[in-house]
């Protein structure tokens, strides 16, 4: 018997279900409106004060220079090229400062939980000194550090060849340019991709016949050793590009600026504080009870870690660590605190410029948007990949 | 219900919108007082002294627009913006007139939706350098590091004289005008650049001023003048006639102190000027005092100058190119008639 039969008919707006349909259309009609209502009025607004609208600025000479560049560009490049520079910019501090935050969150968190006291109280000052100091305080404080500790370039610190340390940042010595350098980056590609292909084969073989293979020294012979193959073939070049004082400053070698070091440093020590708790609570979110199961079927202690704790405690640690990876890239735009020309920072100066402060604000939002989501897409991705397959 | 609030926040948005549709006078009129926004950490211009009251050039223009307004110099509500946030600010109303070391240049005249007044300060661009760098021209500074604020004309200026001298060089740029200083007299950069008049301002706050100096060359014009909205011309007249008014009355050798001496004087422009014959305050939709408010509590433009820039100030700042034009400046009110 189906219960409309027994029910007597309910007249549609009193049915619970097709009220909330109805609702949902309502609301959506309701943002829908206010959303255009919003848009069209500023537009209004805009033409009434006779303020210039689109993006057509983008294409003329943005006149301005820009501190540090990962690519050629002068005053007489257009705007466009300016905010990729700045783009740029954002995603060599936020991707650096992601690799060095995992690296020392992951040592922070683990060294929380050591049976060692004072490791783990040190670790645990760390966290929390870290973790309530603003991040902005920070980044003034290493700023200043920076330029206030170093002499004046003349007077450039030289602890070791090559390297010069000085309030204008660090020189570094680096190999002169030449061809071979292109031809091991390629060898050094398919060493990677040849190791992971033995690693795979390595892993069905141990599932069909059982029988292990060494993994880890084939896998660094073949990703090492190419490049270094075809660098000795090349007559192992060795002519290095040493900074040299000329006029106000350091030429040749790369430079790092302090404002780069002092970003970099404020937002790796800020955020690994937080990714060093999720570590930890990840950990500590296996029971005990599984390291004593593993124990008791005779895995090894490494075996232990890597198949039963680790992929258990992935699973809590991802989602904090993703957002902890959005936060950095995110807090990179105080940059502009510290004078690091970041997307923010470029970005600012063309709106100040051009007056678009519409089409300026709209271009920063969406390119955080898209960094933010594809970091998002990537880290859901290897959240399910390293999910536990539940039967 | 949720529905029901929706549509209520939306008629009073609806709403709120159509009140906002009046002129800028009528609005500042109703609110009781002129919002402006000035430098607020700009030594000389716009800046709080140690009591934390807001003293400046820029900031005695504003008074004087609320005594043209008001008849009372005080009725103001000062902002304290960056270069970045300035002009936003005006365009989206949030203050009512700027007064902040603004730079008049044609495409803030057209693509932004912003009208300059008559200039109160004519200002141009240098460098500011530690002595012990051992140079004394700026043609000296190739291969340099500069510090530079950001979104001003400033950092397009550096940037053309540079580029039209065949020079490299590399711009640190921090928003914070206090950050910047602090880098730069840690010796951060080789160089400062900014108007010359904000150069002074920062080498009377270094740690040692005598171990810095002024590069002589003067790389641009930088008129620096009050800014309004686009399309308010009765507020446009209000800000430049109080600008106009501010020179007219050096000119006409009216100050705060003689001001009162001189309603009864007999020279018609004199008269004119200061209400005592009507007509010019009603033409700009204010009181026929407004000249003699702004005079009274403010003081005509050369009393301003020397209070806030002069020579006797710690800036030091000679008149210039900002003397009446009756002395070889560029100061020039056009007729109150």
């Amino acid at each position: 018997m189906t219960p409309s039969e027994s029910e007597p008919k309910v007249p549609f707006w009193l049915d619970p279900g097709k009220r909330a349909i109805g609702f949902q259309i309502i609301t959506c009609l309701m943002v829908g409106l206010l959303a255009w209502y919003l848009v069209n009025n500023t537009l209004v607004n805009m033409e009434k004060q006779s303020i210039a609208s689109g993006f057509g600025f983008l294409e003329r000479e943005a006149a301005f220079e820009i501190g540090e560049s990962l690519i050629a560009y002068s005053a007489s490049d257009s705007y466009a090229k300016a905010l990729f520079v700045g783009v740029l910019n954002t995603l060599k501090v936020s991707f650096i400062g992601i690799i060095l935050c995992l690296i020392i969150g992951l040592f922070i968190g683990v060294a929380r939980l050591s049976t060692n006291w004072l490791v783990k109280k040190l670790a645990m000052i760390y966290i929390e000194v870290m973790q309530n100091i603003p991040v902005l305080l920070q980044l003034f404080f290493w700023y200043a550090l920076f330029y206030e500790m170093f002499p004046s370039p003349r007077q450039a610190l030289n602890p070791m060849a090559g390297l010069f340390l000085c309030n204008r940042g660090v020189a570094l010595a680096v190999p002169a340019s030449h061809p071979a350098y292109f031809q091991m980056f390629i060898a050094l590609m398919i060493g990677l991709v040849l190791g992971f292909g033995l690693k795979r084969w390595v892993k069905k073989r141990k599932f069909t016949t059982g029988r292990d293979f060494p993994v880890l020294w084939p896998f660094l012979g073949l990703s090492l050793g190419l490049p270094l193959l075809v660098w000795v073939l090349h007559g192992a070049p060795m002519q290095m590009d040493v900074p040299e004082l000329k006029g106000f400053n350091f030429q040749g070698g790369i430079m790092l600026s302090p404002e780069f070091f002092a970003l970099l440093l404020g937002l790796v020590i800020y955020t690994s504080a937080f990714v060093a708790e999720a570590v930890r609570a990840g950990i500590q979110a296996v029971s005990r009870g599984q390291t004593e199961a593993a124990m008791s079927i005779g895995l090894k202690k490494k075996h232990i870690l890597n198949l039963v704790i680790l992929p258990q405690a992935l699973r809590v640690i991802i989602p904090p660590l993703t957002s902890q990876m959005l936060n950095l890239t995110k807090n990179s735009s105080l940059a502009i605190a510290i004078g690091y020309p970041d997307f923010v920072s470029v970005a600012n100066t063309t709106i100040n410029q051009t007056g678009q402060s519409i089409e300026g604000v709209a271009m920063i939002m969406a390119c955080y948007l898209v960094f933010s989501v594809s970091t998002s897409i990537f880290m859901n991705w290897y959240n399910k990949k390293s999910k536990l397959v539940e039967r | 219900m949720k529905p029901l609030k929706m549509v209520v926040a939306c008629i009073s948005i609806l709403a709120m919108s159509a009140m906002a549709m009046a002129g800028t006078l009528d609005d500042v009129k109703a609110k009781g007082y002129v919002d402006v926004g000035i430098n607020g950490s700009l030594f000389g211009f716009g800046m709080p002294d140690e009591k934390g009251e807001m003293k400046g050039l820029d900031v005695d223009t504003a008074k004087a627009i609320a005594a043209a307004v008001f008849g009372d110099a005080s009725k103001v509500k000062f902002t304290a913006l960056t270069a970045v946030q300035r002009l936003p600010a005006l365009q989206s109303k949030e203050i009512d007139v700027l007064c902040r070391n603004t730079t008049q240049t044609l495409s803030r005249e057209t693509q932004s939706g912003l009208n300059f007044v008559q200039p109160n300060y004519y200002d141009g661009q240098g460098f500011l350098v530690p002595k012990a760098l051992g140079i004394k021209s700026a043609k000296e500074l190739d291969g340099a590091t500069v510090c530079v604020l950001p979104g001003t004309t400033t950092e397009m200026n550096a940037a053309d004289f540079f580029r039209a001298n065949g020079m490299k060089w590399s711009p640190v740029v921090i928003e914070n005008t206090a950050e910047l200083n602090k880098a730069f007299f840690a010796g951060r950069c080789d160089a400062l650049t900014s108007d010359m008049s904000q150069l002074a301002g920062n080498r009377s706050v270094a740690p040692n001023p005598e171990d810095y100096m002024l590069l002589p060359e003067v790389i641009s014009k930088e008129p620096l003048a009050p800014v309004v909205r686009h399309g308010d011309d009765q507020w446009f007249d209000i800000v430049n006639w109080t600008m106009m008014a501010l020179i007219e009355a050096e000119e006409l050798g009216i100050t705060s102190q003689n001001v009162d001496d001189m309603l009864k004087s007999e020279n018609p422009g004199i008269k004119r000027f200061l209400g005592v014959t009507p007509g010019m305050g009603q033409m700009l939709g204010l009181d026929n005092e407004w000249a003699y408010n702004i005079v009274k509590q403010v003081g005509n433009y050369g009393e301003i100058f020397e209070r806030n820039v002069g020579p006797d100030t710690p800036l030091g700042i000679p008149r210039g190119l900002n003397a009446l034009w009756t002395d070889g400046g560029q100061m020039y009110a056009s007729p109150i008639r």
